[in-house]
């Protein structure tokens, strides 16, 4: 079996998880900013984040063979301050060019305030004006229906945007029909309690197809499992699914969105 | 899958969610009338299994959700608690 990651927070696991990773069939890790679980205090911060994210963690994950891409961004969970929000998106650009940079993420909404929501289309527009892929994230449980719905408002409302050059994740049954009509791509967040299980990730392709989804851990620094992709190929076979659309779903999916950005070289 | 081979992956795992289940309402209702608005909601999902057809997983989802359109003035919290309080708590 071979998979991609393709949304997971490595700088919050340890090396041992690459090691795991590997040996379950883990080709490559696509890294998205994220909150770190505390506000930090200043935009400095996540310039040294960002160095971490394309300096540091490439070299770490190239220890275990696996290639590790990153997307650049300010997570919705720190965009209430609008003025802090404006000083981190002005250091993303002299970090665009770096070898394993694929796109702005993930960007998205957390509360759907006002705010977050001014903040979002600001990074939006840095992703159209610099030609970027979008990873959107999603809202968690009560929050989630409205927030996609607020996003795709957002991303229909700027005509420069391209629907196949954006995921939105963490997708659940009430979200992903209306992402998928939309033309976007969706991401499946597997989760030990909020989120999806292996086994409604399953029920959703079932229903759903498979042609616009991939699945991703998203592990970070809370309750998440590195391995939940490879589990989830696991329920797959359980049910029958052939070997070749297991393999479509772990890896030739993520690898053909993420190949609209040429840095994406496996 | 047939209906039998859905039964023989996952009755028993099920079975066993629905007496979690179960049991967290027991353990709810001890502590006196469901006063709480996640008591209530969650009273108010359960209903929905019990539903004919399709889409019950997606409607459950739904009946936890925050259904109004405008974004909030402001976050006061990063957390999200698992259901929308009400209008007067938004």
């Amino acid at each position: 079996m071979r998979y991609i990651e393709p949304h997971a927070h490595m700088v919050s696991r340890v090396t041992d998880d690459y090691e795991r990773m590997v040996l379950a069939g883990c080709e490559a890790v696509c890294e998205p900013a994220f909150w770190a679980g505390f506000d930090r205090s200043s935009a400095a911060g996540f310039y040294d984040y960002f160095c971490q994210l394309t300096e540091h963690e490439p070299r770490r994950a190239a220890k275990y063979g696996v290639k590790h891409f990153t997307w650049l961004g300010l997570n919705s969970k720190e965009a209430e301050d609008v003025k802090l929000a404006e000083e981190v998106i002005g250091l993303i650009p002299q970090f665009l060019d770096r070898p394993n940079v694929l796109g702005i993420g993930e960007i998205g909404l957390n509360k759907n305030s006002r705010n977050e929501l001014r903040v979002l289309e600001m990074q939006v527009d840095l992703a159209a004006r610099h030609a970027q892929l979008i990873l959107v994230h999603t809202p968690h449980l009560e929050d989630k229906l409205k927030g996609t719905r607020l996003i795709l408002e957002v991303l229909k409302n700027d005509r420069r945007i391209q629907p196949e050059r954006v995921i939105i994740d963490h997708v659940e049954e009430h979200t992903v029909g209306m992402v998928l009509e939309a033309g976007l791509w969706a991401g499946m967040t597997l989760y030990p309690e909020t989120k999806c299980t292996p086994a409604r990730a399953v029920d959703i392709l079932e229903t759903y197809g498979h042609e616009r989804l991939w699945l991703n851990s998203a592990c970070d620094w809370g309750r998440s499992d590195p391995l939940a992709v490879p589990k989830t190929a696991v329920e797959m076979k359980k049910r029958g699914h052939p070997g070749a659309v297991v393999d479509q779903v772990i890896y030739s999916n993520p690898a053909r969105f993420l190949q609209q950005s040429p840095k994406f070289i496996l | 899958m047939t209906q039998q081979q859905v039964l023989d992956l996952y009755f028993l795992e099920a079975r066993h969610q629905l007496v979690e289940i179960a049991a967290f309402l027991d353990r709810v209702e001890r502590t006196g009338p469901a006063a709480d608005f996640r008591a209530r909601a969650f009273a108010e999902a359960v209903k929905i299994l019990g539903g004919p057809g399709q889409g019950k997983a997606r409607e459950v989802l739904l009946a936890f959700s925050d259904p109004t359109p405008e974004p909030i003035a402001a976050a006061t919290t990063k957390a999200a608690c698992g259901t929308w309080p009400g209008p007067a708590h938004a």
